[in-house]
């Protein structure tokens, strides 16, 4: 399977602290990725590294055959590499119907099209997504007023209105109830099946992950230590040190 | 929405006749129809986008006095106009006070609105605290620069042209002005309302929200940022343009940029009528106004102590405005529905 993702020798420092060290590793297309590690091991730096930002030190970064490491935010974004917060960012005083709407790629993107009106049958695929992560009965109410929970569903289902090829989630299940847990691994497996969309998940709960993912990166300090399947990971010594400490 | 066609054409008849109505508070009425457009278009960058900003009365002023200029400038050497006297040696004939008018609100409106482009390039990434300093700073320099400046009077400001003689009485004018006072804020306000419902709309409320998100979904909030400040910028020229004409004096400090006074009433005329809304600011100016002129009548010599309790009212007691305050008490007339069809599923995902 060809990579979808190219990440080589990335380094990102923030005054002493090496957040992240040449790390190396590939996404594949079209399939389900973990990264994990303990906290502080530098997952999240490399989200925000992907993603523009922050530049990084050194290393290039590679999606879909072009080098992402030196473009904004937004350009990132419409190259169709999508990420969603560990703190959910969703549009507080929009209701849901509205935070769909505006996550939606335009589909010419000029100067002018600034004043567009928002085409209507997006309606109906913001429903429809709003029921695929069980938020039909509230599209109407404020985004602000959902539950933590609620409000990670929702940005799950902006993430898709965008129609990305890839998607970054950090932490998807942090702070969810146990039973809404598996609700959301059934829906991320199926994101990745029928809309056909490359996932990487950094996750703490290990039984969530070792569930969805095909393949695994472990790091600890900023280094990548271990990758390989879900039993190959947890099998290894590395990444139970990491964990356990030695 | 509250907003519907019938109230919205009594309303629009309401102010077609007022003038007729209470014909001693023409210039009254025209200046707060000003009002309300200074309220609305602060509003686009404090209520919808969230950019809490106290330099939009930079445009305000450079409006007042690009339009007096050109009014000027157009017939007469402008530095002898503003020379002591000079005032007086010059009359527009009345076809010249027209033709001057009419171009000197065009230029009164682009040039703003270009200043306002190149000026939002170069701050409109602040965010927050810093924003807001940055565009305090803007409207106090533009006041000092002003100042300076000889050819359009310095610090001792400079005469807008007279109403042309024999052109009927100041009735005629006070009607003249209110009615252009009254459009330009119909103008505003429709054309606010059309762009809200577009694209455009969402955006700034999006950026309002949560910038880093909008950004992350591929949004270029740069460039709406700048859209949407040009827009204010253009509309309040073209007010600048006209208090010039009505006031008939422009001073540098008191009446082009006047941060502590028109710059400070838009911010709260906006939060008092309900920031983020498209009615509340026009609510809010009009009842600010009307309490304002109120103070000023019944308790001179304590207006200001009077105005400050207001101010102090509305922040403790209506911090989201009337709209705001409207919409709490009744979510539902807001769109905010639960649908009934199963109110009691909470989210199970099977």
């Amino acid at each position: 399977m060809s990579a979808i993702l190219q990440i080589n020798g990335v380094s990102k420092s923030f005054g002493g602290i090496i957040a992240n060290q040449s790390i190396t590793l590939s996404v594949a297309n079209k399939q389900i990725t973990g990264l994990i590690g303990p906290n502080g091991s530098g997952k999240t730096t490399l989200f925000n590294s992907i993603c523009g930002t922050h530049p990084i030190d050194e290393g290039s970064i590679n999606f879909n055959g072009k080098e992402v490491s030196t473009l904004p935010i937004p350009a990132v974004a419409k190259l169709g590499l999508l990420r969603t917060f560990q703190q959910t960012h969703i549009y507080g005083k929009l209701n849901c119907i509205q935070n769909m709407l505006i996550s939606a790629k335009p589909k010419n993107d000029s100067l002018f099209s600034i004043f567009n009106k928002i085409p209507l049958d997006l309606n109906d695929e913001a429903e429809h997504l709003l029921e695929f992560v069980g938020l039909y009965q509230k599209r109407y109410l404020r985004a602000g007023d959902l539950s933590f929970g609620q409000q990670k569903l929702l940005e799950l289902a902006m993430a898709l209105m965008n129609k990305p090829k890839m998607l970054l989630l950090d932490e998807p299940t942090a702070g969810i109830n146990p039973t809404l847990i598996n609700g959301i691994i059934d829906r991320l497996i199926k994101v990745n099946e029928e809309y056909g969309i490359t996932l990487l998940i950094i996750e703490h709960n290990m039984k969530v992950i070792m569930n969805l993912a095909e393949e695994i990166f472990c790091l600890t300090h900023g280094k990548l230590i271990a990758q390989g399947t879900p039993k190959e990971i947890k099998n290894d010594q590395k990444v139970i040190d990491a964990y356990l400490g030695k | 929405m509250i907003s519907n066609k019938p109230l919205f054409l009594i309303l629009l008849s309401i102010g077609l006749i007022l003038p007729f109505i209470l014909p001693g508070f023409k210039l009254q009425l025209s200046i707060m129809w000003i009002l309300v457009v200074l309220a609305l278009t602060w509003d686009v960058q404090g209520g919808q986008m969230g950019y809490n900003t106290f330099g939009n009365i930079f445009f305000f002023g450079l409006g007042m006095y690009l339009c007096a200029s050109t009014q000027i400038g157009m017939f007469f050497p402008l530095s002898e106009w503003t020379a002591a006297g000079g005032e007086k040696t010059f009359v527009h004939l009345p076809e010249q006070y027209f033709q001057g008018l009419t171009l000197g609100l065009i230029v009164a409106a682009i040039i703003p609105a270009i200043v306002a482009m190149v000026v939002g390039y170069g701050i409109l990434g602040l965010r927050g605290h810093y924003f807001a300093i940055c565009t305090l700073g803007l409207g106090i320099a533009a006041g000092e620069f002003a100042g300076g400046i000889e050819l359009i009077g310095a610090g001792q400001g400079m005469t807008s042209p007279p109403w042309p003689k024999g052109l009927g009485d100041t009735e005629l004018r006070g009607e003249f002005f209110y009615y252009i006072c009254f459009t330009l804020m119909i103008c505003t306000f429709l054309f606010l309302r059309w762009a809200y419902s577009t694209r455009f709309g969402l955006v700034l409320n999006a950026i309002r929200d949560n910038e880093d998100k909008a950004e992350s979904m591929g949004i270029d909030t740069m460039k709406y940022k700048i859209s949407g400040w040009v827009t204010s910028a253009f509309f309040l020229g073209i007010a600048g343009g006209l208090m010039g004409n009505m006031i008939g004096y422009i001073e540098p400090v008191e009446t082009a940029f006047p941060g502590k006074t028109f710059g400070v009433f838009m911010v709260l005329m906006a939060i008092l009528g309900g920031k983020g809304t498209l009615i509340g600011p026009v609510i809010g100016a009009i009842i600010f106004h009307i309490f304002k002129e109120g103070f000023w009548t019944f308790f001179l010599g304590w207006q200001y102590v009077a105005l400050g309790a207001l101010i102090v009212i509305v922040v403790v007691f209506f911090p989201e405005g009337i709209m705001g305050f409207l919409r709490e008490k009744f979510p539902s007339k807001f769109g905010e529905v639960i649908d009934e069809k199963d109110r009691l599923s909470q989210i199970e995902l099977k």
